[in-house]
């Protein structure tokens, strides 16, 4: 039976010396003012921990909300262009509205709901208790938090940033975009991009180096596979928005030139360090996305992945050719023909990898005994819109295809297959099939079928008249679409933009069932057990939810799939050779239980990231109105930076209260399950 | 370290005892520092030596062995495990090969 | 600092049928946990940290390289720099990497006086180098080179600037890690410690050997 204890100056072994300790003057002895905080219930205990799973959540409630904040933007576009020549939106608000839609999904949606499965299961799955630096962990979620609420602030200091969400100059000059939401937007990401860069760091030191004895790299999971070369993206590729963002920032605030075309300069400077960003960009959206069916299809085909190598691989092969297409983003710049030539074709390379991928996931369902879950269902919408929008991607590759097709809705409609059908889509098969295990309650699996259904209807009907009004010449970033290119006959603008809207609230109403299944859910659900689904993989090997310590005893991993061959083996029979179940998973667990731990060790919550990740905003908010402010945030960020380097990972004993006089357990202990 | 007796393939990227071995004296690394300086002092030296079209690929072949001299020995890349290699050429490797292109585009190199 | 663990009493090293005090078997010597790759979590963290800052310093320079002509009607590279002086703060830059092993090495032979002697050496000479580019880029903006001057300017300052802050930082974990460390301070694995300081610090030299090649001797 496992217990979570202080660590305690007992001798380990009877008749053994007990060693002084070292003479250490500790902060909550040297301060003596505030112990750090170590409660395991009520709010405190989120607010100041450093735990992975909780982390998990959080992360993935703010990405919720600001899925719906986005996703409000996204409706008033399309009710601003649901007619010619509408009046929902004035110009300034929509190039707003537009910009906020685009920098919400991406940087304060997407990423982060990856994160939040990145975060929860990515120890799950290696059969570890955290991540390496838990609280550097802490620090990333709350700088995401208060970027995201800075970043969108602007909306209520003066207007949100409307350059439209890749920014281009000269535009993005404060000659062309004089209120401050550039500003509040390029300090936003900047505090946002400091939690991926530092989570990355984080992920993949854990990746590499706290896998379970006998977990070789092929023998992890597809989704912790995608998730270390997505990590490895954001290693490489927000140091050069960061540079983007500094130049953007010195020239709008501090009169730098970095931009201005009458000082010389040149506008494709920016183009280039966005999308050299951009691009991976996209692929560390999709990467988790990709990581998430990979473990689902399996699953409900009751058949191991297909070509398991070929998928890793082809992930890494995306991760590397990912670094050579940028300028397809900028085929109409003027790079020039050997510019454009190359980054066509490179373009085309991408492709391959991807393809391969696609292959595996339908040859893992062909023969398979097919369960149609939720989780499923969204797992192969998936395939089928991410081959849609691949498809009108690799007409894109074409330079001279694309030259039409750049600026106009056939690019959004691509983007959109690929993102709302790929990325999207796969968090939400992400969602019907981890539910259990974070929250010990399933899903409704009725409400979640017309969750999906709706969902791929409207996207559907969103985003495939979008391919018609791109090629009848619709541009993308207008506020009105004029009435006299409304059109007659089958390709007019009038009717398709109309059936984009309604796909758009079809949308809207699927995310809504998603909401209220998890408010029902909530209240009334039915309690999950450990392996719902009869899954594959570790993070099935634990309570539904899991224990703060994840794993009684950590697992040794012989084989892939390593749960999947706990519970089943393969047994002769009269037909030959047969995989035969011979444990359940509350069988397997219990062995494991049985030989846990004595001793378990877990590092203290703190109060030092969230009073870091707090100086960040202040910091900018100087920046932009008062630089006193700054220099405060700065000394915030100075005693922060200390007080996390001199703390110990745990906390001395003298931080715990004492146990009162017959009680029960302390509030150290963690609940025995 | 574990109950498991199988052998893994770690592709030398597991630590093992070779890698703890080499320590480097301080009079190895003084030798190091003095060779820098004396690159340093070359370098410096085609700011009065005029030596025409060749001081531009002096120049980045001096830089190029300076940076790798301290990348190898002075945080002793060299002689740790084949992993840190791999993770910092990565980024180095990355930077050279995106940013070269850039430039190209816009025909830096075709001065 | 290892952030999964902590052992409050290294001193104890119980060995028990490969079991130590916690009833487990994967801590090494000193304590720290054994990782799967056998590698220090805070040296793979500070290597990756390294690789990402090439992607930085590789876009300002790119930046710089492109826009180093472009000085407008404002002083240009040859009105302005002095090398002379900048190769001498380039050599007390260099000579800093070299107190820095020297750190290192005392730290590995658990020598704290001198660790800290060292550190504080490398210290005072990133501080010497800082000081010498503030001196630099005073005697500029009075040459009339500005930040806004143009765009060879903005780039310059922008780059060096960048590196400059790079540096200070470095002098600043210097002196707290010189404190940290005479005040008993640090747990774990100190030499590590120094050491993985000792990689920025190696870092931040390096970017401006490659700095002070491209921007101040390849003539323009």
């Amino acid at each position: 039976m496992a217990i979570i204890e202080r660590p305690s100056l007992a001798p380990a072994v009877i008749g053994d010396e007990v060693a002084s300790p070292p003479a250490l003057v500790t902060p909550t002895a040297a301060m003596g003012v505030f112990k750090r905080p170590v409660s395991t219930t009520g709010w405190k205990s989120w607010v100041f921990t450093v735990d992975h799973k909780k982390l998990g959540i959080m992360y993935g409630a703010v990405a919720l909300f600001f899925f719906l904040v986005g996703g409000a933007e996204a409706l008033l576009i399309r009710l601003q262009l649901a007619a010619p020549d509408n009046t929902v939106l004035s110009a300034d608000l929509y190039n707003q509205m537009f910009t906020m839609h685009a920098t919400t999904m991406v940087f304060l949606f997407v990423m982060p709901m990856a994160a939040a499965f990145a975060n929860y299961f990515i120890p799950l799955q290696i059969g570890a208790r955290d991540v390496a630096f838990p609280r550097i962990n802490a620090v990333g979620f709350w700088l995401f938090l208060f970027g995201g609420l800075f970043l969108n602030s602007a909306w209520f200091l003066g207007g949100a940033a409307d350059g439209g969400w890749f920014m281009y100059s000269p535009n993005s000059s404060p000659l062309f975009s004089p209120s401050h939401g550039i500003d509040f937007w390029l300090l936003g990401l900047q505090i946002t991009g400091i939690a991926s860069l530092v989570g990355a760091m984080n992920l993949i030191v854990t990746i590499l180096n706290m896998r379970a004895p006998g977990m070789s790299l092929m023998r992890m999971p597809v989704f912790t596979w995608m998730q270390l070369v997505t990590q490895f993206l954001l290693l490489f590729a927000m140091p050069v928005i960061t540079v983007a963002l500094f130049l953007l920032g010195f020239q709008r605030n501090f009169g730098a030139a970095f931009f201005d075309v009458d000082k010389g300069a040149d506008p494709l400077l920016w183009q280039h360090l966005f999308w050299i960003f951009g691009h991976p960009e996209v692929y560390i959206i999709i990467l988790p996305s990709f990581g998430i069916i990979s473990e689902v299809l399996p699953t409900f085909a009751r058949k191991p992945l297909f070509g398991y190598k070929f998928v890793v691989f082809s992930g890494a092969a995306i991760g590397f050719i990912g670094w050579g297409v940028w300028a397809h983003h900028m085929f109409a710049s003027g790079l020039g023909p050997v510019s454009v030539a190359v980054f066509s074709a490179a373009t085309m390379l991408v492709a391959i990898p991807t393809g391969v991928k696609i292959c595996n996931w339908t040859l893992t369902l062909w023969g398979g005994k097919l369960w149609f879950t939720t989780a499923m269902n969204f797992a192969i919408g998936v395939i089928v819109l991410f081959t849609i929008g691949g498809l009108s991607g690799v007409t894109h590759a074409s330079a001279p295809a694309d030259t039409q097709q750049t600026d106009t809705y056939h690019i959004v409609a691509h983007f959109h297959y690929v993102i709302v059908g790929g990325a999207v889509m796969g968090l939400f098969a992400g969602f019907y099939y981890w539910w259990p295990k974070m929250f010990g309650k399933m899903l409704s699996e009725r409400m979640g079928k017309w969750n999906f259904w709706l969902m791929f209807f409207g996207v559907n009907l969103t985003f495939a008249p979008m391919h018609i009004l791109g090629m009848q010449g619709q541009p993308r970033r207008m506020v009105v679409w004029p009435s006299k290119l409304t059109g007659e006959g089958f390709f007019n603008l009038g009717f398709w933009n109309k059936v984009a809207t309604l796909g758009s609230f079809t949308i809207a109403l699927g995310v809504l069932l998603f909401v209220i299944n998890i408010i029902i859910t909530t209240k009334k659900g039915a309690k999950a057990p450990l392996d719902p689904w009869d899954a594959r993989t570790l993070e099935w090997l634990t309570a539904s939810p899991p224990k703060e310590h994840n794993f009684d005893s950590i697992p040794t991993v012989h084989a892939l799939d390593e749960f999947f061959h706990r519970k089943y083996e393969e047994v002769d029979t009269a037909d030959g050779a047969r995989l035969v179940k011979v444990k359940t998973g509350e069988e397997v667990l219990a062995i494991e239980e049985a030989a846990g731990d004595a001793h378990i060790h877990l590092p203290s919550p703190s109060y030092w990231p969230i009073v870091l990740a707090l100086s960040f905003p202040v910091i900018a908010y100087g920046i932009i109105f008062n630089r006193m402010l700054s220099v405060v945030g700065a000394g915030i960020l100075v005693i922060a930076l200390f007080g996390w380097v001199l703390e110990p990972s745990v906390a001395d004993d003298s931080d715990y209260d004492p146990p009162a006089e017959g009680s029960g357990p302390t509030k150290e202990l963690a609940s025995i399950g | 370290m574990s109950a498991v007796t199988e052998h893994v393939e770690d592709h030398g990227l597991v630590a093992d005892e070779a890698d703890e071995h080499h320590v480097p004296t301080d009079r190895y690394f003084i030798k190091v520092a003095l060779v820098l300086a004396l690159l340093t002092a070359l370098e410096t030296s085609t700011y009065w030596i005029h030596i025409g079209g060749f001081a531009t690929p002096l120049l980045l072949i001096l830089m190029t062995i300076k940076f790798f001299m301290i990348v190898l020995i002075f945080m002793h890349l060299k002689f740790d495990n084949k992993l840190f290699s791999v993770l910092f050429y990565m980024g180095l490797g990355l930077a050279m090969l995106v940013y070269i292109v850039f430039l190209s585009t816009f025909q830096f190199f075709a001065r | 600092m290892a952030d999964i663990t902590i052992h409050k009493s290294d001193a104890v090293q119980v060995e028990a049928a490969g079991h130590d005090e916690h009833g487990h078997n994967d801590h090494g010597p000193g304590g720290a946990h054994v990782t799967a790759t056998g590698l220090s979590n805070n040296k793979m963290a500070m290597w990756l940290f390294l690789g990402s800052e090439c992607l930085l310093f590789g876009g300002l320079i790119s930046t710089y390289m492109l826009y180093r002509g472009r000085q407008g009607s404002g002083p240009g590279p040859a009105q302005v720099f002095d090398i002379p002086l900048t190769s001498v703060s380039s050599f007390i830059l260099l000579m800093s990497s070299l107190t820095m092993v020297l750190a290192v090495n005392a730290a590995k032979r658990l020598d704290d006086k001198n660790t800290r002697l060292w550190l504080m050496a490398t210290a005072l000479l990133g501080a010497l180098f800082v000081g010498g580019q503030v001196y630099e880029f005073t005697a500029f903006y009075q040459e009339g080179l500005g930040f806004t001057t143009s765009l060879f300017s903005s780039s310059f300052f922008t780059l060096t600037g960048f590196h400059g802050v790079h540096v200070t930082l470095g002098v600043v974990m210097l002196i707290a890690l010189a404190a940290i460390i005479g005040r008993g301070r640090i747990t774990g694995d100190k030499a590590e410690v120094v050491e993985i300081v000792g990689l920025y610090w190696h870092f931040v030299d390096v970017v401006w050997v490659v700095i002070f090649t491209l921007v101040y001797l390849i003539p323009a």
